[in-house]
């Protein structure tokens, strides 16, 4: 019982080390996220200017509502791009450095190594999410009297689960492919957005993207947040996106825990877990 | 008590001809010997020997083709995270995050191993100064520091965790004359210190014999020899260990290939 206790004790105090040395790196390279983040709010502008755009067209919509689906799908992309690119880090930036080797030697269960990159990913996620929102929201004088804000956060964070376990198995494709596995995680969140509706019904898509949508987790995150914020739907009216999320997230982090021991058994039986790949 | 026993240890890669033929490469072809508790045994061998294999293949990071590795009594392919928890390792390259400071990256690697705010508030400034790492650097970033505080730091890194197994590949390798009769000290001194267990590999024959109990002959993946730096002259009926080597490999140390793998 003390043996575990102690495991479970030495396991935590790594899973802190890990979200601690995210925290060294993001203030290392403050300067770095500021600009990118900068790009996400003139990205997410580029966007959101579409609903005026309409307007100043001719079409009929209603402007505020547009200019918020369309900010809501901005910023859930903006949000996933964090956690992919903070999960995949979990190799890439490692290899870069060169550190790969004394991390994975390191006496840290694995699952735990993720789940500090995990945890990380959606805190830093979140707050920004949160910030892009908000500046863009007051950039265009956004009036959300309706909108259930506790709601969105809860479905955003159920949605989080799912999104960590993808990001678990894009994140060992660098070990895998080191020349091109960072690409092929990038491919992985483009097409999970695009047939989950980011900019538009899910309906518009031809059938096969349908049938995808079912599967991925940010269908219904996009719909749970946006009847939130839109229509204030509580957590009752958005449960038939809750637990669809929920069903998805228990398969996802397991699945992505398993892909990534399989794919970490494959470099070391083929020499791959090196710095220089 | 045996703190390494490796036992027809093998392992292959596979090399690239063409765009879809592989063919196997072997790496180690089945080396066997044994490392007393607090020993220090060298391995020789030229670039492609087999040397860094054997060292990836004892930290963990390489799984084998065939054979088996024991430290302290672990399996290492079958119970590697008790193998992970005595071994420590420093390589060539310092390998850290070089925006992170000296204390930053220590301190990363100090909580994988179970080390609390608290522990490593004390442990690195201590571990640092022995070193030898100026006190007012502490916060600069690895990117500004020379190659040798880099080594230092990889030193200090090995320490912080205790192991009593340490692996160096090649841990003075482009370091300038100073920095590695500093390194080298230090090595003494842990093993004095700490009875800590080394398997140092290296192809400078000077730092083998002023470091090591024992010297192995690394060749092509073979293990040829093994025994004190008298015995290996001794065998081969040569004067220096220089001459052994060649003797032993037909080779001088410096030759050989890159280690392949896919």
């Amino acid at each position: 019982m003390r043996g575990a206790a102690a495991t479970l004790r030495g396991e935590l105090i790594g899973l802190a080390g890990v979200v601690e040395r995210n925290v060294y790196l993001i203030r290392r390279y403050l300067w770095w996220e500021i600009a990118f983040f900068v790009w996400t709010v003139a990205n997410t502008l580029t966007i959101v200017f579409i609903a005026k755009g309409i307007e100043a067209a001719g079409g009929k919509i209603d402007v505020d509502r547009t200019t918020t689906i369309l900010l809501i799908g901005a910023v859930i992309w903006a949000y996933l791009g964090i956690i992919f690119e903070i999960l995949t880090e979990t190799v890439a930036w490692e290899r870069w450095e060169g550190t790969i080797e004394y991390t994975f030697m390191a006496p840290l269960a694995r699952p735990v190594h993720l789940a500090g990159m995990g945890i990380f990913a959606v805190v830093y996620g979140v707050v920004r999410a949160v910030v892009l929102f908000g500046i863009v929201a007051a950039l265009f004088d956004l009036q959300l009297p309706q909108a259930n804000f506790s709601s969105a956060v809860v479905v955003l964070a159920i949605a989080s689960v799912s999104f960590v376990g993808i990001g678990m198995m894009t994140a060992v494709l660098p070990l895998i492919s080191p020349e091109k596995g960072v690409q092929l995680g990038f491919i992985a969140q483009g097409v999970l957005l695009v047939v989950s509706g980011v900019y538009y019904p899910v309906d518009v898509l031809p059938g096969w993207m349908q049938a995808l949508a079912v599967i991925s987790p940010a269908t219904y995150a996009l719909d749970g947040i946006r009847a939130a914020i839109l229509d204030g739907a509580g957590l009752g009216a958005v449960w038939h996106d809750i637990w669809p999320l929920a069903v998805i997230g228990a398969i996802a982090v397991p699945l992505g825990l398993e892909v990534f021991r399989r794919g970490e058994r494959y470099a070391k039986r083929h020499g791959k877990l090196k710095r220089s790949g | 008590m045996t703190a390494v026993e490796v036992t027809d240890l093998r392992k292959e890669f596979f090399r690239r001809e063409g765009r879809w033929r592989r063919r196997r490469v072997p790496a180690l072809r089945g080396i066997t010997f044994t490392i007393e508790r607090g020993e220090c045994v060298a391995v020789l061998g030229a670039n492609g020997s087999g040397k860094s294999t054997l060292v990836r293949l004892l930290a963990t990071l390489l799984l084998h083709d065939g054979g088996s590795a024991h430290v302290f009594g672990h399996d290492v392919f079958a119970d590697p995270r008790a193998v992970r928890r005595l071994v420590n390792r420093v390589s060539v390259e310092a390998s850290f995050f070089k925006k992170m400071s000296s204390t930053e990256n220590l301190s990363y690697s100090a909580r994988f191993y179970g080390m609390t705010h608290s522990e490593t508030s004390t442990r690195i400034p201590e571990i640092l100064e022995r070193v030898g790492f100026p006190v007012e650097r502490r916060g600069e970033a690895m990117e500004a520091l020379s190659r040798g505080m880099q080594q230092k730091v990889a030193l200090a890194r090995a320490l912080l965790t205790a192991p009593v197994l340490l692996l160096l590949d090649e841990p003075t390798t482009g370091l300038d004359p100073r920095s590695k009769l500093e390194v080298q000290e230090f090595i003494r001194e842990v093993r004095q210190i700490h009875d800590a267990t080394i398997l140092l590999c290296t192809h400078d024959l000077d730092e083998a014999e002023s470091l090591a109990d024992r010297i192995g002959i690394l060749d092509r993946g073979e293990l040829i020899a093994l025994g004190t730096a008298d015995e290996l002259k001794g065998r081969y009926e040569a004067e220096t260990l220089e001459e052994a080597f060649f003797s032993a490999t037909g080779r001088a140390l410096v030759e050989g290939e890159e280690e392949e793998e896919e």
